[in-house]
């Protein structure tokens, strides 16, 4: 790394700190977790004894998958607010649309 | 990003005080989060109306789908590192981890190609087949769309990079751009893999029966 690059880390380094943002490491941390809840889910699959139950522990762990790769590999939980606006609106619609078109197809009846 | 100093991408005085160019990144996001919840939507009302199989019971591979899955939530992490070796002003890492991103994002690719070939000519799944078929294929057809759209992006910036001044330190709001839309295909899959593979195959659900048509 030249003394120009190595300048460049060290003010990105003291800027990290200073503003909270995740560093490589977290970066790791964060994509083991993503690992380790994606083998949970597929393990969790076949076993057959959970029965039901099944649905709302996978959407759980979906949704915990989806949380940190929002949070931290896209920044949102650093960010300005109104960016997670923008992105949440669009999410809150689109769950809607689903389970209102669910419902319109007596989807929870069957 | 937007609040941070100025190695993160210095932008002109807006009213929000945030970067146009990153605004309207996450304004498309939003809207694309809604193109997707229509498209799984549409699967999920479908899933048990086809008047024959097969049905996804019959035809999903867990385990090659769980591989595949893997490989793409890696490809974020590789992502996030080439983002951050970047602002660290490492232009060499910087490129080892965006050239490992866009043969990850290939390699998912690949296998939805194989997933697709397996269907159509040993699962006798097509398009046509049934409603299963063709919500299935619209849904990760247009998923599989937005990863090879990613992946050309990716190499673009990789190639631009080696040019003297194409990629900087200073000027990677380009790559975060681009970091943004990848992840998000990622986390489109993480839900597709529940909603439609996992759930699909879950005997509980609606349709799940294996199909007395699936060969």
């Amino acid at each position: 790394m030249s003394q120009e690059e190595s300048q460049v880390a060290d003010q990105h380094s003291a800027d990290a700190a200073h503003t909270g943002h995740p560093t490589p490491a977290t970066y790791f941390k964060v994509a083991m977790a993503l690992s380790i809840l994606t083998a949970i889910e597929v393990g969790i699959f076949y076993v057959t004894q959970i029965g039901y139950a099944i649905i709302p522990v996978l959407a759980i762990l979906s949704i915990g998958k989806f949380a940190l790769v929002v949070m931290y590999y896209m920044h949102l939980k650093f960010d300005s607010k109104i960016f997670s606006g923008m992105f949440f609106f669009g999410m809150f619609v689109a769950t809607g649309v689903i389970f209102a078109l669910m419902a319109l197809f007596s989807w929870f009846l069957l | 990003m937007a609040h941070a100093p100025a190695i993160h991408g210095e932008h002109e005085p807006t009213t929000t005080g945030l970067n146009h160019r990153k605004l309207l990144m996450w304004a498309f996001l939003g809207s694309d989060c809604m193109f997707f919840g229509t498209l799984i939507a549409t699967y999920l009302v479908y899933k048990n109306k086809s008047l024959e199989g097969p049905l996804p019971i019959d035809v999903f591979d867990i385990p090659v789908t769980s591989v595949s899955t893997f490989v793409l939530l890696m490809s974020s992490m590789s992502m996030v590192m080439a983002y951050a070796w970047l602002t660290r002003g490492n232009l060499k890492a910087f490129r080892i981890w965006l050239a490992s991103t866009a043969i990850m994002g290939a390699t998912f690719l690949a296998f939805q190609v194989y997933e697709f070939y397996e269907f159509a000519n040993h699962g006798y799944l097509t398009p046509r087949t049934n409603l299963f078929g063709s919500t299935f294929f619209t849904l990760t057809g247009f998923h599989g769309a937005h990863v090879t759209l990613g992946v050309v992006w990716l190499l673009s910036i990789l190639f631009h990079s080696f040019r003297a001044g194409g990629v900087t330190p200073e000027k990677n709001l380009d790559v975060d751009l681009a970091a943004l839309y990848w992840h998000f295909v990622d986390i489109v899959w993480i839900v597709i893999f529940t909603v439609v593979y996992l759930f699909g195959v879950f005997e509980g659900f609606p349709g799940t029966v294996p199909s007395a048509a699936a060969h």
